[in-house]
């Protein structure tokens, strides 16, 4: 058995690493709530992006002519994914999950024989694909610097994106990002966002005739890259909500096991305490009997 | 009946702005500015840099945009921007900065003829303002 010196060194290693997880745990849940906030608050703009988006395309008479990121590059071959991850562990399985729901889409890419490229953003994703998809990673994006999810982030990831799009470097991109349900529940998501998917549910808003300035296709020309960035900067602030929520019931669990743990601890060290004391007594009362 | 219309401004981060007495809106569009008033017909169109003028009940506001969709349907005027400031609240340091940053961008060798146009617009827009 340990001796008492030991298990008391044990006990406090525990509780100060208790103390630890309690304080992250806070920090985690001021952190969620802005994070929260902030995605709210973001929802607005990439609804009614999506929906002038929507209403444009519907006008748009000649699908020939479409601009390439709307009607896509022709081919199915390139797939390009990109794995938003977060820049920090310690938040139980936000960042295995969506890794597994990348892996699974890169293994059915694989079956299908399509040709794979992969950007990570965030270093985590990134320690975790290089292993096994090392060679198909073309860039990693990380912003440890910046404190919280910012649009100019989400606008360089775009830029990245659309400049590999021109150059004809892939057909299609998927984004994987984790959707922030609750603090227990984040979904993994994978979302195509070029070609744009616009088969969303028809709304019967064709009454509606607008009048471009200037025409359709200019205009779309120019929102498509724009909503490019806006659907990134969704799926980044989702990501932070589900990280500071992740985290949050991660550190959760750590406090309660410690605590788990001390209970266990102290327990064994009263009864290690107690048996020195009557091997002690024993020894005392044996001596005197000698006498 | 009254002339007013709803109009909201949304930046990627919040809700920016959300007015319901407003009596003319002008916005810089691409193709030139553009005043719209009640009942206007629907309209996408999106924004230089320039200035937005607000006139409302409540008075008149300006803000200093850099790009933005805007969408008018139904009296309601949607403006998107990704970024935007209050002239009111703007600062003396923060505009000098804006304006040597256009002016850069403007003064590169490799820009193509759209962008140099909208880094000029930038810089004229600033300038007036300063």
């Amino acid at each position: 058995m340990a001796s008492l010196d030991d298990l008391k060194k044990r006990i406090t290693s525990v509780k100060s690493t208790q103390k630890i997880t309690k304080a992250m745990k806070m920090v985690a849940a001021a952190k969620l709530k802005r994070a929260q906030d902030s995605a709210e608050k973001g929802r607005p703009y990439s609804e009614k992006m999506n929906n002038i988006i929507l209403n444009l395309s519907s006008g748009i008479s000649d699908k020939e002519t479409a601009p390439k990121l709307l009607s896509g590059s022709g081919k199915e071959q390139v797939y390009l994914c990109v794995v938003l991850t977060s820049d920090r562990g310690l938040c139980g399985g936000f960042n295995a999950n969506i890794i597994k729901k990348a892996k699974s889409f890169f293994g059915k890419l694989n079956k299908e024989g399509k040709e794979l490229k992969i950007i990570t953003v965030g270093s985590k994703g990134n320690d975790q694909l290089k292993r096994v998809y090392g060679n198909k990673i073309i860039e990693n994006i990380s912003f440890k610097n910046s404190k919280n999810a910012n649009y100019f982030d989400a606008e360089k990831v775009g830029k990245i994106i659309i400049e590999k799009f021109q150059k004809e470097e892939f057909d299609i991109c998927t984004i994987f990002y984790n959707q922030f349900k609750n603090v227990i529940t984040q979904i993994p998501q994978a979302q195509q966002i070029i070609p744009l998917n616009t088969k969303s549910d028809d709304q019967n808003n064709s009454e509606d005739n607008y009048e471009f300035e200037p025409d359709e296709d200019e205009i779309l020309s120019n929102l498509l890259p724009k909503n490019i960035s806006t659907q990134i900067f969704k799926a980044m602030l989702e990501n932070s909500a589900s990280e500071q929520g992740a985290r949050m019931s991660a550190m959760d669990n750590a406090t309660r096991n410690a605590g788990e743990m001390v209970d266990k601890l102290t327990i064994e060290y009263n009864r290690s305490r107690q048996a020195a004391i009557t091997k002690e007594l024993i020894e005392i009362i044996s001596g005197a009997e000698s006498l | 009946m009254s002339d007013e219309f709803k109009i909201e401004i949304v930046n990627p981060e919040k809700s920016f702005l959300s007015k319901e007495d407003v009596n003319e809106v002008v916005v810089p569009a691409f193709e030139g500015e553009m005043g719209i008033l009640k009942d206007h017909i629907s309209i996408i169109s999106f924004l230089k840099p320039g200035i937005i003028t607000i006139q409302a009940k409540s008075g008149e506001e300006k803000y200093y945009v850099e790009d933005g969709i805007i969408e008018f349907k139904n009296n309601t005027l949607s403006i998107l921007t990704s970024y935007i400031l209050n002239l009111k609240d703007i600062e003396k340091n923060k505009l000098l900065e804006l304006l040597k940053n256009a002016e850069e961008e403007s003064n590169k060798p490799e820009i193509s003829d759209q962008l140099k146009y909208l880094a000029d617009q930038k810089v004229e827009t600033l300038k007036s303002i300063n």
